[in-house]
């Protein structure tokens, strides 16, 4: 019961956000506002690749060789540099990913 | 259809996007019904991703709620730069279209008001979009359910790396000045220094440091630019 409360709140949120915009057309934003929110996506989800590329157990530090997370998170990152295609950054990185688990002995094989 | 078939590339995109998702929440302990319902009525796969880890980890309702509103909040964007062409629009089209407004129907339908505005039935075409792409994630999260439900130990395979992958796809082409890039780095680094914050703040200090600094070098540069 307590997941589906977690997924009707969820749903709400999300759409409220979305609809934000929509509900009132002439609404319009300060323009410190607006420039605000161009930083959004960047900032947020640097906030979380960073930490998971670094503390992928939730913390310390995991500065190692054998951090498949950070090795095949700045591959993933040249990847993106060079290619600028979204499809191509996951599929080149999972595979990066995975090689490089395969080599540590990091897969439940 | 024309709309459909602009969705194609990006259908390519969230179906492995969907299997992990589906995979993941089986993996998490989710009923069949309980990570194709979150599917069918979020649909919005990084705040999904997101809840299956921060419940894996124990985390409350209360605070995968807080995680999903900021993680959401770019859409605040996107509503914002789609308001001029959905604005004029009835009611029911307007609650219809910011339902299926994610990243990537974003994209795809940005591209196009760009380049004909409103013309020739563009909520159609909205529509369309919207209509392909959340068929590819709800069909998409539902295969990954029944694959997670017949592989042991899929938990240990690391899939959570999608994640991440997707999300550096996602900021790296958008790093194309020097503010973006300070942001990203100012909230890589307040995340890892707020880490052990509880209930999520962490990440919500660092969206907002990143933010600040990277609309305070704008600032800065815009008025070099005026005084030069």
């Amino acid at each position: 019961m307590e997941i589906w409360w977690l997924i009707f709140g969820m749903a709400l949120l999300t759409f409220v956000i979305r609809y934000s915009l929509f509900a009132w057309p002439a609404l319009r934003f300060a323009p410190v506002v607006r420039q605000g929110l161009q930083y959004v996506p960047t900032a947020v989800l640097s906030a979380i690749v960073v930490p998971g590329m670094l503390m992928p157990d939730g913390g310390p530090l995991a500065l190692s060789l054998d951090n498949a997370y950070l090795l095949a998170g700045l591959a993933t990152i040249v990847i993106a540099a060079l290619s600028r295609h979204l499809l191509a950054t996951i599929g080149g990185g999972l595979l990066v990913f995975f090689l490089l688990r395969g080599v540590l002995g990091q897969l439940p094989i | 259809m024309q709309g459909a078939r602009d969705s194609l590339p990006l259908i390519v995109g969230i179906l492995p996007f969907g299997l992990i998702y589906g995979a993941l929440a089986s993996a998490a302990g989710l009923s069949l019904g309980q990570a194709v319902g979150m599917s069918l009525l979020v649909y919005a796969g990084s705040a999904q991703f997101i809840a299956i880890s921060l419940l894996n980890s124990g985390s409350g309702t209360a605070v995968i709620l807080f995680t999903t509103l900021i993680v959401n909040l770019r859409h605040v964007l996107y509503s914002a730069a789609l308001q001029p062409y959905v604005g004029s629009l009835a009611q029911r089209w307007r609650l219809l279209l910011a339902f299926g407004l994610t990243d990537e129907t974003f994209a795809v339908v940005q591209r196009r008001y760009l380049s004909r505005g409103m013309a020739r039935q563009a909520q159609w075409y909205h529509a369309g979009v919207a209509l392909a792409l959340y068929l590819a994630w709800v069909g998409s999260s539902l295969v990954g359910v029944l694959f997670g439900q017949r592989v042991p130990n899929l938990a240990g395979w690391g899939l959570d790396f999608a994640m991440l992958a997707t999300f550096i796809g996602i900021v790296v082409p958008a790093l194309r000045n020097q503010p973006q890039i300070a942001a990203a780095l100012v909230a890589g680094a307040v995340a890892l220094l707020a880490q052990a914050l509880p209930y999520q703040l962490g990440l919500l200090a660092a969206a907002l440091a990143g933010i600040a600094v990277g609309v305070a070098l704008e600032r800065r540069a815009g008025r070099l630019a005026v005084s030069c």
